[in-house]
């Protein structure tokens, strides 16, 4: 359906194609339920748990910050209908993590879990083999507790909620099961290209 | 093991359904301030909703780009009238903002979709003593929520607090003053942050945490005078980020727990 009298108003055309319905924004706005957790990293504890309830693998602040450092140059893409381009995020890789754990054989879901309980669910696919990563630093900057610091989750290839902010851990799951704003009508998967940004996309 | 806690309250969810895009008419155009509009729409599919909810705006060109947006409700869940208030804030060097403001009028169709959204929502039987927080046009979902609570709720005690630019820049001004007349439950209290018209009573000054508190403080003397029982608050705050970061920090430092604390953020952080 064509609007009446609506011809684009694009405040900048895109360098590159964006996913459909989105908008370019220089800065970066906040999608958040609640308060800004702040986490500080003398209590900071990263966990990664099996899919009976089992510590697969622990890191302090220190520990995890002595973890093989990736960085990573990429387009982000909310929900809400923003994406912002050329972002870069330093952090550990999820294979160097299960690396460092000893974890070789993957259940194929995942549950990220975060400071002040939010959670998010992901295939196990779209974290490994480079494809996410736990992000300390964001445009070479420690990345600010609005943003999800001091670690979050960053996935860039698929909707941005799924990249928890303020991550305290991943849990595997046999199953795939809906996160916090999953349960709430977002999309289980979230890829921006296909635009499946609510159920029943 | 590690439990998955409901950061917004267990139990609370308001079982979405899907939706879908749907056409929708203009039926009015009300000018609220100098940049903000409300846009009454006539849903081909009335749906359920939840004050606090958005829907998503759709617009096509005629080469086929297409820009969204999502605006929250700004009218109280009664479904069954087949309509939807929007409002709209002018962002002047905006894409679907502009449009609304200088073409949309009554009897053009839309494509929206929704009702979306579920942490920010109110329900009568969340209870209260309500604290709604608003900076700037983030008072259009909690306005959804008082007139609401007008009709489904009306003893429960609540408190809007409201910053805004100046005088001119208060959206819904005529009926948020009217809303404490006759309703001695519900108190609205205004921050005019950039200019203060001569002999005013309100706040004058950014939220800070000795306004949060003294907020607290009379909405806590709003349900003793009218017989509710002593509770602490549930929060709602929505606005531009820098502005919900200030209030919900500022809430958590008087004591308020996250747990009772929504919010709800526009725009980008500076």
């Amino acid at each position: 359906m064509v609007t009446r009298g609506f011809f684009g108003r694009r405040r900048e055309t895109p360098p590159r194609p964006i996913p459909p319905g989105q908008y370019l924004e220089r800065g970066f706005p906040v999608l958040t339920a609640g308060p800004t957790q702040r986490v500080p990293l003398d209590q900071w504890t990263f966990t990664l748990v099996g899919v009976d309830g089992e510590p697969l693998g622990e890191w302090n602040w220190e520990q995890f910050r002595s973890l093989p450092e990736t960085e990573i140059f990429t387009d982000i893409h909310c929900v809400t209908k923003w994406s912002k381009l050329d972002t870069t995020w330093k952090g550990v890789t999820i294979d160097d993590m299960l690396a460092a754990a000893g974890v070789s054989d993957v259940p194929p879901y995942l549950m990220a879990f975060s400071y002040g309980g939010y959670t998010t669910n992901l295939p196990t696919w779209d974290v490994i083999e480079g494809r996410g990563m736990v992000a300390f630093e964001f445009d070479g900057q420690p990345i600010a507790p609005e943003h999800g610091g001091p670690a979050r989750l960053v996935v860039p290839h698929l909707y941005f909620w799924k990249s928890a902010k303020w991550l305290r851990g991943i849990r595997f799951m046999p199953q795939d099961q809906p996160g916090f704003w999953e349960q709430y009508g977002y999309h289980m998967y979230g890829d921006p290209w296909k635009e499946q940004r609510y159920w029943g996309d | 093991m590690l439990s998955d806690v409901d950061p917004v309250g267990a139990g609370f969810k308001p079982a979405p359904t899907p939706t879908h895009w749907q056409s929708a008419v203009v039926e009015r155009v009300v000018v609220e301030t100098y940049r903000a509009r409300t846009f009454t729409l006539r849903l081909d599919e009335a749906r359920p909703f939840l004050a606090g909810q958005h829907y998503d705006v759709r617009l096509t060109a005629p080469d086929g780009y297409q820009a969204q947006r999502s605006y929250s409700i700004a009218s109280p869940p009664n479904y069954q009238t087949g309509t939807i208030d929007l409002t709209v804030e002018l962002i002047p060097d905006g894409e679907v903002s502009p449009y609304f403001h200088e073409v949309v009028q009554p009897g053009d169709e839309l494509e929206v979709r929704g009702p979306i959204g579920g942490p920010f929502t109110w329900t009568p039987d969340r209870g209260g003593p309500l604290l709604l927080v608003a900076g700037g046009s983030g008072i259009v979902p909690l306005r959804s929520m008082l007139a609401h609570r007008e009709v489904a709720a009306r003893a429960l005690p609540a408190l809007l607090l409201y910053s805004a630019r100046t005088s001119d820049d208060i959206i819904y001004r005529a009926w948020l003053d009217a809303l404490p007349q006759g309703d001695p439950a519900v108190q609205v209290s205004y921050t005019l942050t950039r200019r203060q018209p001569s002999c005013w009573s309100g706040y004058a000054r950014r939220v800070d945490p000795s306004m949060l508190s003294d907020c607290i403080s009379r909405l806590s003397q709003l349900a003793e005078r009218n017989g509710a029982a002593a509770a602490d608050p549930i929060c709602y705050v929505c606005g531009p980020t820098g502005f919900v970061e200030t209030v919900a920090d500022g809430l958590l430092e008087v004591g308020i727990s996250e747990t009772v604390i929504r919010t709800e953020r526009f725009g980008p952080t500076s």
